[in-house]
This record gives structure tokens, C-alpha cells and sequence, in this order.
């Protein structure tokens, strides 16, 4: 393990907490968008070293801050990175600028709050990707639930309240089932609440199958699958295009994270009873998803959908348990957070001028407002996973991964990658192409803001579509480490099966 | 044991409370009518010298009285909750009689009477003396809840609390009587030596034993016995509903768990499922009714019978853990919701009772600071980190894990989801509605001061509450 000299981590995490509190301090709206954007630029600043600085050779955590917290109970302020969590941290630190910039002009009540919400919303996702400990995770986890409930409620569209409830709610069942499984594998655990120490161990079968399915429960609403997906497209249309792309590119990768980070390596066996049922879901949710996108007329809405299908990607990758499967997964992720990020993007940028989603107020945009149509071809190109272009190498992985251990589901999944062709080439052409629609009326190009917001997108796109070596390279280890635990701990041990199960529930419930 | 005057040292903080309730009492005849305000300070500065004193004695752990009055760790906590909860009380109180036009001197008086009450019940060593206290307590909730003379909800509050409340007492008294017909002793200690030696199957001990979860469960609003709550709740001056919802509350707690561990813990198993069928009809119909209530101080008494189900827990696993959660959640509650309560109190002026859930609306946008006062509050009150309310219910579900009743945690936290709801909706009505008029909050320095500290005190502990963890450990009740 490598200690850092300096609590970077936690500045990281820090940095936006901190320019919330600054923020309070001020009276104008343009001070605190300058103070937001400051902070975030900041702290993707200090987020930089750790990509630099990172250790590339070892799968163990690294940049690690331990102090005690709670000691009556073992709680610690730990904190630490692998390959995994690295990632998706440097995408958080990276998209929140990008966040701050797309509501400039877009949030024009109540700023400052706005402001201050999105930074404790930084802080938060950053924090669950960071953390070490247990608890410290699931308060990172619970209080993100807080500022992404104002946001869509406060700021959001006509049926914000409504949207905003829901989401709530959902996340705080499946949360709240987490929070006893949680205490449950402390006490199984031998009273520890640390990570690492939780999964070097192995559980009692049947306590495995019950701890997944809390997991379970409170990581598949929020990445979200099929069937808990209904909060997403209300959440996703009511939101502010800011609340929008921080849900999909930060809060969906929450639930793959949490399978990836504690399911596999501390459940190995249960893991493997629920992978058929998974990775059902998981198709289930491609093409689903898919089918849903197609019959869509307003845009956020068929983004939403893509997500769904895009994210069944990622639920199939983790569950073949293999290196190409999961390392596709990471990328899945990683590239949803770009690609449909700056999808939502592009839909509020041209939402700021006509007020409305409505693919059939559109048409022709590519004559009127040429540089945003051409942003938001590529965007769609590389969602549909246009060879070159990010999504392509993730879900290219991620199939090669199934077409390895699962050809059958592989087959099936890949019918979404067709049917996302169909459908974002659709969209585009209503869109984009065509004749001009009247009601698009004549609107201005991006200005330089838009653009600051969407090119740095672009070039990840083909950064990742075209050279995505050294993102692999930041996760091989630890991938190949997270299989060993799994295969180390499962194989062992002998497999559970549902027979055994099924016996065991009815023992507890007819005896 | 004999008699000695060295023994009043250890009533010495009761003593002061009770002097200086008389005190006040004769203060209130020179003080002219409008500056009232200075006896509730004066019966601040009586509060902080009983902590003071209690303070002093914190160490001391002693039997005195033959036995009537235990001096322990435990009991001390449970007076520096209370002295808290009522100098709180004491400071939200102020503005609101003057507005209310019913600032009488004897208010303060009763404030103190009760703590005193409530005091002589976490100290009791033997039945009676919990009976003593519970009715020096009870008898001066009666006068405050009817303290709005001109008002018909208060006078019913109080007759319904009156009426019911001595019901209760009975029914305790003679679940003590019955406990000692078959023992022979009303002392606690050796009431837990007798069930030890003798592990009776007498069924008057089944009876008297029922009579005393009516008893108790009466005073911390257990279903079945919370009948009486949401209308005693929503009647009662709001600053007086806060201080009930609170203080009586934690010091029945108190007593409820020293006298089922302490005297009845030979007879664990049988009380045991009794407590988990209130425990669990308690969370289910306080969160379940409290969806449906349009008015706050209704919706907040439904949420304290909710929150007794949860702090029931604490009993139920009992222990060292069952113990400390039972504390630490106790004090946790008695802060955030006298701050929730508070925030309602704030916008009782002019014309505005400020009691309907929809008063609230908009409040964001027209007064900012105590709209985010009150978010804190209902988030830890929802029991979402990171705020003291998370830490409260955490401790407590931990315990029931630890006890292998995983089953009890996931119907408490599916019902915090449910509770979720209806807490939330006062968020929203705040931040997400538009204000129909103008808010005029009547804010003074002391109520200020009481949302301050509460506020500072709910986000301190649910970041950092490893200190008030230690407090809890440091007086956990020893059960020989």
C-alpha cells in the first residue's frame, strides 16, 4: 500500500464542501457561479496528481487516509483508490465543471443555491467513490439522495415534484435495506466496518444470499434495471439539464460501482447463484430499454431510455465474471457518463433557446445552427457505438467478455446495439436533417460557453474511441485482482444452489 | 443504611429545582407584567445550576434514602437531557406566551416542577418513587397543556390528558401493588434478586406485568396506549407540545428500561415479545397515520409515537448496546425535534397560527435560513446522514442486528422510508412551492439561541458523535 503525503484524497473530496460554505457568504448570482466553477475547475486541479501519481502495478488501494472517527465502534474515516474507483472519480472531477458551465444562463432563480447544491452533490458522489469504510460510504451514499432531491425539486421542469419524490423514495428503500446488510456483515465480519477487511473473508452461504439481496435491491434501482427503472425517465425529463447529466454520468455508475466493489469480492457465491437471474435482467433491460427509446417523442425522454439499455451493458459485463467483461463494464460506464452526458447537454442547449423537447418541434438544425448539429451527431454516433468513437470499444469488450463465458445472452444484447442504431439515427434524422421546421424559428449557434461545455466532451469521445489504452492500463490489476477474489473466495467453497436455498426458506418459514 | 444529612447532597440539584420553582413563584408577584421575560431567564439560571450540581455529582454513584434514590451515571445522563430539554423549552417559550398574551410567571415554574419530576424518575430505586415523580410530572403537564385559558383545544387537551393520564397511573400503580404482593418489595435491586433466585410462574406477575407496559407505555405514547397524543399534541401551547414530545418522553424511557432490567430482567422472555408486538404496532401506525395529517404539531405527535416504536428497540435488546443506542437516540430526538418544533413556533404571529403543514409554503423563498433549519430538522428526523438522526437510528438497528432480530431492523428501516414521505413533504411545501403572502416570523434573540443550538448540535453529531457515543458507553446502566 502506498501512503500519500498529503490528505490528496481528501482534498478532492473536500474542495467542493468547502465552496458550498464559501458560497453562503455571498449575495450575487454571478459570484456564485464564478465561485462554483472556480471550485470545480480546483478540483479537478487537485484530481490530476492521482492520475499521474497512481501506481499502475498494484491492484492494492492506494492514496490511503485512515483516521478514527467512531472508535466505540470501529468506524473510521478511511479513505483510497484502485483502478476502479480512480476512474470513475476522475470523471466526477471532470464533469462537474462541465455541470456548473450548462446551467450559466439555464438557472436563473435562486443561483446561489443552485450552486451550492451541486457542489454538495460533488462532494457526495466523490465521496462514495473514495470511501473505505462502510459507514463513511453510506453517508457519502444517503446525503447525495438530499441536494439531487432539491435539485430536480427546486429547479426542475412543470412535474418536478412529483419526479423528485419518486427518485427519492426509490434510492431510499433500496438504501435502506443496504444499511442492515450493511450491519449485518459487520457483525458477520467480525466487527469491522473497513472495505478491505470485509473482503478478504468469506460468509455462510445463506448469509451471502440474503446480504446480495439488499445489495441487489439497492444497487439495481439506482443503476437503474429492468424492472426498477420507472423512477429514471421522470427523474431524467423534470430535471434541469445540470440535475440530468449529473444523474447519468455520475449517479447511475453508483449502482455498477457498488456491484463491482463490494457483490463480487465480498459475496462471491451468492454472486453466482444470482448471475443468471442478472444477467436475464440485464438483456431484459438492452432491449427493453431500446424498444422504449424507439417509441419516444420527447428527447430527454429517449435518452432516458437509452440509458436503461446502455446500462444493462453494463450489469452483463460485471456478471460474466470475465477480465474483458468487467474491464468492458468499466468503460461502459465511463463512456455512458461522457456520451449520454453530453447528449442531455445538447438537449438543454438547444431546450435554452426553443423551450421545448418535443422531437417534432425540430428538423432541419443542421442548416440553422450548423456547429450544435454537428455536436450532437457525433454525440449520437458514439452512443449508438460507432466503431472509433468510446461506447464502441466499452461494449465491444463487454460483448467479447459474454460472447466468452455466455453466448446465448451476448447474441441477444447485441440486438440493442442494432436497435440503438435505429433509434439515435432516427432522432437525428427528425432532428438534425430534413427541412428546416418552422417552429425551430431562427436561433444563434453556440456561443463560446456551449462550447467550452460540449468540446471537451468531443475530444474524450475520440480520446477514448480511438486510444483507450491507458484507461485500461489504470484498470487491468485491479480487474484481474477482483477476479481472483471472486474465483478465490467462490471456488473454495461449495457453490450454492438454489435447491439449497429454497430448502433453508422453507425450513425458517414451515417449522 | 441510616439516615444522614450528607445523604441531601444527593438530591441537592433537586432541591434547587424545587426551591427555585417556589422562587419564582414569589418573583412573579413584583414583576410587572411585561417583563415577564426575566423570569424564564431567572429559570434558565436555576436549570444551569442544577446541571451544575449534577455535573459535580457525576461520579458518585450511590443507594441513599434506604434505598429509594439511586445516584448512578445513568441517572445523570438522563437529568442533563432533561435540563437541556427544558432550558430549550424555556427559550422557544418566551416569545410565544407574550404573543398568545398568557406570559404568566407560573409557566416557568411548572417547566421546573416537571424536570423535577422527571428527575426523581431516573433517579427512583424503588417503584414508589417512580410513581412520586411520574406524577409531580404528569400533574404539571396537565396545567401547561390547559396553559392557553381562553382557548377550548387547550382546555381539552388538558382534560383529555388528565383523565387518561391518571387512568394510567392507576392501572401502573397497581401493576406496582400486584409486583409486590408477590415479592414483598417495591425496591428495584432487590426485586431484580427475588425474579433472579425465584423465576415464578405466578400469572399475577404476567398481570402485573401488562399493567406495567400500560403504564409506561401510556407516558412514551406506545400504540395501543397513544390514543391521547395527537389531540393532547395538537391542543397544547406549541412550545409545551415540544417539551412533551421530548423530555417526559426520554424520562420514561429511562424508567421504562431500569425497571424491566433492572427488576424484571429474570423475566426477559416473557416480556420481550410483548414489547416487539408494541414496538412494531407502534412504528407502523405512527408513520403509517402520519402520511395523512395536514397539520404539523398533528403530523410531529404521530411522528413521536413513531419514534417511540423505534426507541422501543433499545429496550428490546436490551444490554449494553440496546442500552447506549436507547440513549444516544433519546437525546438525539429531544434535540432535533424541539428545533422542528421551534421552526413551528417561529411562525406563530399576527394572525398566523402557523400550525397547517401548507403555512409553510414557500418559506424558502421568503425566509431562507429557517427553511433550511427546518430541512435540517426533518432530514434527521427521517433519519438520512449526514445529519444526528441517521446516527441515532443506526445504533439502534445495529443492536437489533446484534441480537439476531434482523427481522425487527427491516420493518424499522422500511418504515423510515415510509416516514421519508410525510417529512418530506414539509420540505416541499418550503422549498418548492410558491409563497402565497408574506412570512412574518416571530424571531427573538432566545429563540434564535434555541435554533442555533440545536441546529449546530443535529449536524455535529452526525458528523462527529463519537463524543456523545462515549457519554452513552461511559453511563451505560449496570445490571448486577
Amino acid at each position: 500500500m502506498t501512503e500519500a503525503g498529503a490528505p490528496l484524497l481528501s482534498l478532492v473530496v473536500f474542495l467542493p464542501l468547502a465552496g458550498a460554505l464559501a458560497a453562503l457568504a455571498l449575495r450575487s448570482a454571478d459570484a456564485a457561479r464564478w465561485l462554483a466553477l472556480g471550485t470545480t475547475l480546483a478540483t479537478l486541479a487537485a484530481s490530476l496528481p492521482l492520475w499521474t501519481g497512481f501506481d499502475r502495478g498494484t491492484h492494492a488501494f492506494q492514496f490511503i487516509e485512515e483516521y478514527d472517527w467512531i472508535p466505540t465502534f470501529n468506524i473510521h474515516y478511511a479513505v483510497g483508490v484502485d483502478g476502479i474507483s480512480l476512474l470513475l472519480v476522475l470523471l466526477t472531477t471532470c464533469l462537474s465543471p462541465i455541470v456548473v458551465l450548462c446551467s450559466w444562463h439555464a438557472i436563473d432563480k435562486r443561483v446561489k443555491e443552485f450552486m451550492m447544491a451541486v457542489l454538495l452533490m460533488e462532494t457526495a458522489m466523490l465521496g462514495v467513490f473514495v470511501a473505505l469504510d462502510f459507514v463513511l460510504f453510506y453517508v457519502f451514499w444517503e446525503a447525495m439522495l438530499i441536494p439531487m432531491y432539491l435539485i430536480i425539486g427546486v429547479w426542475g421542469g412543470p412535474n418536478r415534484i412529483y419526479a423528485a419524490i419518486k427518485f427519492f423514495l426509490y434510492t431510499l428503500v433500496g438504501s435502506l435495506l443496504l444499511l442492515v446488510a450493511m450491519i449485518a456483515l459487520y457483525v458477520a465480519g467480525g466487527h469491522t466496518f473497513s472495505i478491505p477487511d470485509l473482503m478478504g473473508q468469506s460468509y455462510p452461504a445463506v448469509f451471502q444470499f440474503w446480504v446480495f439481496l439488499a445489495f441487489f435491491l439497492a444497487f439495481a434501482v439506482k443503476v437503474p434495471m429492468f424492472p426498477f427503472h420507472t423512477w429514471l425517465p421522470d427523474a431524467h425529463v423534470e430535471a434541469p439539464t445540470a440535475g440530468s447529466v449529473i444523474l447519468a454520468s455520475v449517479l447511475l455508475k453508483m449502482g455498477g460501482y457498488g456491484f463491482i466493489r463490494f457483490c463480487l469480492p465480498m459475496l462471491p457465491e451468492a454472486s453466482a447463484l444470482f448471475t443468471p437471474l442478472i444477467l436475464a435482467l440485464s438483456v431484459v433491460g438492452i432491449i427493453y430499454g431500446a424498444y422504449m427509446a424507439l417509441a419516444q417523442t420527447d428527447l430527454k425522454k429517449l435518452i432516458a431510455y437509452s440509458s436503461v439499455s446502455h446500462m444493462g451493458f453494463v450489469t452483463l459485463g460485471i456478471f460474466v465474471f470475465t477480465v474483458q467483461g468487467i474491464e468492458g463494464a468499466m468503460l461502459q460506464m465511463i463512456n455512458h457518463g461522457i456520451t449520454t452526458g453530453a447528449l442531455f447537454l445538447c438537449v438543454g442547449l438547444v431546450y435554452d433557446r426553443t423551450h421545448s423537447r418535443q422531437i417534432a418541434d425540430y428538423g432541419g438544425l443542421a442548416k440553422t445552427m450548423p456547429i450544435f448539429a454537428t455536436m450532437l451527431v457525433i454525440f449520437s454516433l458514439s452512443s449508438l457505438g460507432l466503431p472509433g468513437t468510446n461506447s464502441f470499444v466499452g461494449e465491444f469488450l463487454v460483448l467479447l467478455g459474454a460472447f466468452i463465458a455466455r453466448p446465448a445472452y451476448a447474441v441477444v444484447a447485441s440486438l440493442g446495439v442494432i436497435l440503438a442504431a435505429v433509434y439515435m439515427l432516427w432522432m437525428v434524422q427528425r432532428v438534425v436533417f430534413g427541412e428546416a421546421n418552422p417552429k425551430n424559428g431562427r436561433h444563434p449557434d453556440l456561443n463560446l460557453r456551449e462550447l467550452a461545455t460540449v468540446v471537451p466532451l468531443v475530444l474524450a469521445v475520440f480520446w477514448i474511441g480511438i486510444y483507450p489504452g491507458p484507461l485500461l492500463d489504470v484498470l487491468h490489476v485491479s480487474v484481474n485482482h477482483l477476479i481472483e477474489q471472486t474465483q478465490g473466495n467462490g471456488g473454495a467453497l461449495a457453490a450454492l444452489s438454489w435447491s439449497e436455498i429454497w430448502g433453508f426458506v422453507r425450513s425458517a418459514f414451515l417449522s | 443504611m441510616n439516615f444522614s444529612w450528607i445523604q441531601l447532597v444527593a438530591i441537592a440539584p433537586e432541591i434547587v429545582l424545587t426551591i427555585g420553582a417556589c422562587a419564582l413563584l414569589l418573583f412573579d408577584l413584583v414583576i410587572p407584567r411585561d417583563q415577564k421575560d426575566k423570569l424564564g431567564y431567572f429559570a434558565v439560571g436555576i436549570l444551569i445550576v442544577a446541571c451544575y450540581g449534577s455535573w459535580k455529582l457525576a461520579n458518585v454513584e450511590a443507594d441513599v434514602f434506604f434505598g429509594m434514590f439511586t445516584l448512578d451515571p445513568y441517572a445523570t445522563y438522563f437529568k442533563m437531557l432533561v435540563y437541556l430539554a427544558g432550558a430549550l423549552t424555556i427559550l422557544l417559550s418566551m416569545t410565544y406566551l407574550e404573543i398568545e398574551k398568557i406570559h404568566l410567571g407560573e409557566y416557568y415554574g411548572f417547566v421546573l416542577l416537571s424536570t423535577a419530576g422527571m428527575m426523581v424518575m431516573v433517579s427512583a430505586g424503588d417503584l414508589i418513587m417512580v410513581y412520586l415523580g411520574l406524577e409531580l410530572l404528569s400533574i404539571s403537564l396537565y396545567t401547561m397543556a390547559g396553559f392557553k385559558r381562553s382557548e377550548s383545544r387547550s382546555i381539552e387537551a388538558s382534560a383529555k390528558y388528565l383523565i387518561l393520564g391518571s387512568f394510567s397511573s392507576a392501572i401502573l400503580l397497581y401493576g406496582i401493588s400486584i409486583l409486590y404482593g408477590i415479592a414483598g418489595t417495591t425496591n428495584l435491586k432487590a426485586l431484580g434478586t427475588f425474579f433472579a433466585a425465584n423465576p415464578l410462574d405466578n400469572p399475577g406477575l404476567l398481570v402485573s406485568m401488562g399493567f406495567l407496559v400500560v403504564g409506561f407505555g401510556f407516558k412514551v405514547a406506545a400504540v395501543p396506549f397513544h390514543m391521547w397524543t395527537p389531540d393532547v399534541y395538537e391542543g397544547s401551547p406549541t412550545p409545551v407540545t415540544a417539551f412533551m414530545s421530548v423530555a417526559p418522553k426520554a424520562a420514561s424511557f429511562a424508567v421504562f428500561l431500569r425497571v424491566f432490567a433492572e427488576a424484571l430482567g429474570g423475566l426477559k422472555p416473557h416480556w420481550q415479545p410483548i414489547l416487539v408486538t408494541v414496538a412494531v404496532a407502534t412504528m407502523i401506525l405512527g408513520n403509517v397515520v402520519a402520511i395523512v395529517q395536514t397539520n404539523i404539531k398533528r403530523m410531529l405527535a404521530y411522528s413521536s409515537i413513531a419514534h417511540a416504536g423505534y426507541a422501543l428497540i433499545g429496550i428490546i435488546v436490551g444490554g449494553g448496546l440496546g442500552t447506549m443506542s436507547l440513549m444516544l437516540y433519546l437525546m438525539i430526538y429531544a434535540l432535533m425535534n424541539l428545533g422542528a418544533f421551534g421552526v413551528v413556533i417561529l411562525l406563530r404571529k399576527g394572525g398566523m397560527r402557523g400550525e397547517e403543514i401548507s403555512d409553510f409554503t414557500g418559506l424558502a423563498k421568503k425566509n431562507p435560513v429557517a427553511a433550511v433549519i427546518m430541512l435540517i430538522f426533518m432530514f434527521s428526523l427521517a433519519g438520512i446522514p449526514p445529519t444526528a438522526g441517521f446516527v441515532a437510528k443506526f445504533y439502534l438497528f445495529m443492536g437489533a442486528v446484534e441480537a439476531g432480530m434482523v427481522w425487527l431492523a427491516v420493518v424499522g428501516v422500511l418504515l423510515s422510508a415510509v416516514s421519508a414521505y410525510y417529512y418530506l413533504r414539509v420540505v416541499m411545501v418550503m422549498y418548492m412551492r410558491e409563497p402565497s403572502g408574506d412570512f412574518d416570523l416571530a424571531t427573538s434573540p432566545a429563540t434564535s439561541l434555541a435554533l442555533v443550538i440545536t441546529t449546530i448540535a443535529v449536524l455535529f453529531l452526525g458528523l462527529y458523535p463519537a463524543p456523545l457515543i462515549d457519554a452513552t458507553k461511559a453511563a451505560i446502566l449496570q445490571i448486577p
